[in-house]
């Protein structure tokens, strides 16, 4: 394909991007973040949540889950900003996240329902959301096999089922997690 | 009123050769040496096994109740080593309470964030025990 000759001479060079050898660091999460890690959340709607870390996800998010039996969090990406790990250990080398990237936990636009002018100012209610079957299929096998794991250390499951907060006294700057 | 008076010699912990001092300043704080030499009235030269002979102020040390005896005034290194071991000074301070107040912060302070869940499930478990025996009594 001929490319169209522009019919005004261009008076000033177009600006060519500067060649720089600099390439973005690869991620690299802090060393506490080892699949099976026991994390605190910091912030968000499960904030003070104790929870297990899976794995560590392509888009450099962390996948955890609560388990949700024990303290309703689900399988969830959060960000590694926003996270104590602990030195608290759980073996989840029985547990099988190979399922799960960002694209699992992306939405799907097509299936969500806007809402009608009729259910936001009229009497009709709206439907009622429903959690996709398989994705309750998901969390259950995954909490199956952790929860196994859990068992077998004292206390732990309590622990995981406790919310994290400062007490009086506490510095936080001289805890060790 | 009688005019009679008991004087009783008091029961201080002195400032004295082989008097175990614990460190509270500097790079050695937090161990035990012994003080070899008074220097002037608020210095002391200290030495002992796990500190290098220095002079010390005497605000920077604290006296403990535990003395090692027979030193001679300015005893060198290895004297005051052996008359440290001789004395048991060691185990002495170990059985102290202050010794085991002083471990028991720093364990506390090490703990993590599992172990302190699991204390306070113990502390909670012991408080609720007490109130059931103090009902009881």
């Amino acid at each position: 394909m001929s490319v169209l000759e522009s019919k005004w001479h261009e008076a000033q060079p177009a600006p060519v991007p500067r060649k720089t050898n600099k390439v973005a660091k690869a991620y690299k999460a802090r060393e506490s973040l080892v699949p099976g890690a026991v994390l605190i959340l910091l912030a968000g709607r499960f904030r003070g949540k104790r929870v297990v870390l899976l794995k560590i996800l392509e888009d450099n998010t962390l996948l955890v889950t609560g388990p949700f039996k024990l303290n309703g969090v689900p399988l969830r990406r959060v960000n590694a900003s926003y996270v104590i790990g602990t030195s608290t250990k759980v073996n989840v080398s029985s547990v099988d996240v190979s399922k799960f990237n960002a694209a699992y936990f992306a939405r799907d636009r097509s299936t969500e329902s806007k809402i009608s002018e009729e259910e936001l100012f009229g009497d009709a209610k709206p439907a009622e959301r429903k959690i996709n079957d398989s994705r309750i299929a998901d969390q259950k096998a995954v909490d199956a096999g952790l929860l196994s794991e859990i068992k077998k250390t004292p206390l732990l499951s309590q622990y995981l089922a406790t919310p994290f907060s400062l007490k009086k006294g506490d510095r936080p700057h001289q805890l060790k997690f | 009123m009688s005019t009679e008076t008991t004087v009783k010699s008091v029961n201080w912990r002195l400032v004295e050769v082989g008097r175990v001092v614990l460190i509270n300043q500097g790079k050695n704080a937090g161990k035990l040496a012994a003080i070899v030499e008074i220097i002037d009235y608020k210095r002391a030269l200290i030495d002992g096994p796990n500190v290098p002979r220095q002079g010390v102020t005497l605000n920077h040390v604290t006296l403990t109740p535990h003395v090692v005896a027979n030193v001679p005034r300015g005893a060198g290194h290895a004297a005051i080593v052996k008359k440290w071991e001789s004395s048991d000074i060691e185990s002495k301070w170990a059985a102290s309470s202050w010794a085991k107040k002083i471990a028991r912060t720093q364990r506390r302070r090490e703990l993590s964030d599992f172990e302190r869940f699991q204390v306070s499930v113990l502390r909670k478990q012991r408080a609720y025990n007490v109130r059931k025996a103090v009902a009881k009594a």
